[in-house]
């Protein structure tokens, strides 16, 4: 029981950070239709670049950080916008899809050359300590983790629901004609999608990598996943990223200690399929009208 | 005249493939060899996306499922043109069988879909030791045997790739020519139009799809005795990726996208090996930069510069 209740807990932690990476992926694909398969790479970056800010450029960490921020929101943020998603968004959905494709491999193998493809620790931002709570032990980094990423969740809900801009932005999620016709820089709206996309890639790069260590391809199970975390929640809901991350994430948990190591990946798996087929429109989603 | 010229063009190109590798040293022959695996599987794979407007992302599964039923059917002592029909039905009919409940959904969901299938592929072969060889793999896959004459040498099997997969393209060819291919178009145009002129659309999709399966599971049966070692990892997600990327980067929707697309998956890695580490780096952006100018494929070159010219 004791175990059962850490393997929840840490299950939590791991799936907070898939749904951090999920919600980006809902967010791009609410503001433009991108379906962004560099989503784990847009991850691994930051990463990176915090790494390249502690270690040959000697910051501290919350200083790297807030560098990163700022870097990612230039480049993943307003470049990836400019430079790949606008000149291609015209063409439809593919070619778009097709280009993510690249940027991942391109990014992947980049940082490779840069730094190798070699594993890098990283400094840990929760102390290591363990909690005793009624028997059960259980970590500070993963609490820590839930509850970062658990309040980026709510305050994004809570800027999307309760402000004027976060309003608009739903606005041109739901229809950009109508949004126009409102006066909405859907334009803007939709730069805001990207720019949050990018702090939130950040964020769960400083959550993820103390724990999964820092590696060339370490995006590409953490796209993986978050992918399967956006679909499971609900594709057109933020809230659902959450409920879908955190299933992902303790049902591993659960598969891999009870059931099969080799399966641990497939229950997620299993989930996600049944989804698509019966309930594509997700579990906290709407059903997508069909288009004339 | 022009037809007879292109006809004639054609038979050129065909021959002087088959022609050409006699040239080249074994790694060579193996490279050409697999550009034509590759070919055989994009050219379902274009069925499936260029004509019926799907977006497939497990190619890569049913082109393991095709080499992995070829390989352990050659084990059991199978002859080579018995396993081949057997895994192109196989994926047939798991194609029929996936592409069912998941083209109820269809676009987006149809790509989430089988991507998530491809995965769960992958896992079964990695993880099915009894059956699979789990890790390890299968190995010492033998050569098909043609008139009591095992096909050893590179180039020997390269000749029989080369030449099925001649015999795909025309067959594939045939089917988009029969009133059948023509619905798989009017399908990717307009879908609610094709239905309300009474095409029955869940029907040529799925068999659109089974049919892409199916060509993807012949691609399998040549690869495995190719390399005469199978194990999971070339069947990953990332193989479909890119045979989806080869179908766009010729140009899907065109009977010789896949044979071009190939070209840029298969074989300019290989040319771009002497920027050594940096060659995948390049590729990446490579991909990104075509798809920014050249959205409908290389083959729509010579409509932009007809279109340009029209312009003028």
């Amino acid at each position: 029981m004791i175990d059962f209740l850490q393997l929840i807990v840490s299950g939590t932690a791991t799936g907070a950070c898939y749904a951090l990476a999920a919600l980006g992926f809902t967010l791009l694909w609410q503001a433009s239709g991108t379906i962004n398969f560099a989503l784990g790479e847009m991850v691994m970056l930051p990463a990176f670049i915090m790494l390249f800010f502690i270690g040959p450029a000697g910051l501290p960490l919350p200083l790297a950080f807030a560098a990163t921020l700022l870097v990612s929101l230039l480049v993943l943020g307003l470049g990836f916008k400019r430079l790949v998603v606008d000149p291609m968004l015209k063409h439809g959905v593919i070619p778009l899809v097709i280009a993510t494709l690249g940027l991942s491999i391109a990014m992947k193998q980049g940082v490779r050359i840069a730094f190798s493809a070699q594993v890098f620790t990283f400094p840990a931002i929760f102390s290591q300590e363990l909690l005793s709570i009624g028997g059960a032990r259980l970590s500070v980094s993963d609490l820590g983790t839930v509850i970062v990423a658990g309040g980026l969740v709510v305050a994004l809900q809570t800027f999307l629901n309760r402000t004027l801009t976060g309003r608009a932005m739903q606005a041109v999620a739901q229809n950009r004609d109508a949004a126009t016709v409102l006066g909405i820089n859907v334009q803007r709206m939709v730069l805001y999608a990207f720019l949050i996309n990018a702090a939130l890639a950040a964020t769960t790069a400083l959550l993820v990598t103390p724990v999964y260590l820092a590696k060339f391809d370490m995006g590409d199970t953490l796209g993986l996943k978050a992918f399967y975390a956006a679909i499971i929640g609900g594709f057109n809901q933020s809230r659902g990223a959450l409920l879908g991350g955190v299933l992902v994430g303790v049902l591993e948990n659960l598969v891999g200690a009870y059931l099969s190591p080799g399966y641990k990946d497939g229950v997620a798996l299993v989930l996600f399929l049944a989804v698509i087929l019966f309930k594509p429109e997700g579990l906290l989603g709407k059903p997508e009208e069909r288009k004339v | 005249m022009t037809r007879l010229w292109q006809a004639a063009l054609l038979l050129f190109a065909l021959v002087a493939i088959y022609l050409l590798p006699g040239t080249l040293k074994n790694y060579g022959v193996y490279i050409v060899t697999l550009w034509s695996v590759y070919v055989i599987a994009g050219m379902g794979l274009n069925l499936t996306v260029g004509y019926a407007g799907q977006i497939s992302l497990g190619q890569a599964a049913f082109w393991g499922i095709g080499a992995y039923t070829t390989a352990i059917a050659l084990k059991a002592g199978l002859p080579f043109f018995a396993a081949l029909p057997l895994s192109a039905a196989l994926c047939f009919g798991v194609g029929l069988l996936l592409g069912f409940p998941a083209l109820r959904v269809q676009h987006h969901y149809l790509a989430f879909a089988t991507l998530g299938f491809n995965v769960l592929v992958f896992l079964a072969f990695r993880n099915e030791d009894w059956l699979t060889g789990g890790t390890f793999g299968i190995n010492n896959i033998p050569r098909p045997i043609l008139f009591g004459w095992r096909l050893r040498a590179p180039l020997d099997f390269f000749h029989l790739t080369w030449i099925a997969t001649v015999v795909m393209g025309a067959l594939m060819a045939l089917l988009l020519r029969s009133p059948w291919g023509r619905a798989f178009a009017a399908l990717r145009d307009n879908p609610i139009r094709a239905e309300s002129v009474g095409i029955d659309t869940t029907f040529y999709t799925l068999l659109a799809f089974a049919i892409g399966a199916a060509y993807a599971g012949v691609a399998g049966a040549f690869f495995a005795p190719l390399v005469g070692f199978i194990e999971p990892a070339p069947f990953a997600v990332t193989t479909s990726l890119s045979m989806l990327l080869m179908v766009i980067a010729g140009g899907s929707g065109r009977l010789f996208g896949p044979a071009i697309g190939a070209i840029v998956v298969v074989l300019l890695p290989e040319w771009l090996r002497f920027a050594a580490e940096w060659y995948l780096a390049i590729f990446g952006v490579l991909i990104v930069v075509m798809m920014v100018w050249l959205p409908g494929g290389l083959l729509s070159i010579p409509d932009r510069l007809r279109a340009a010219r029209v312009l003028k």
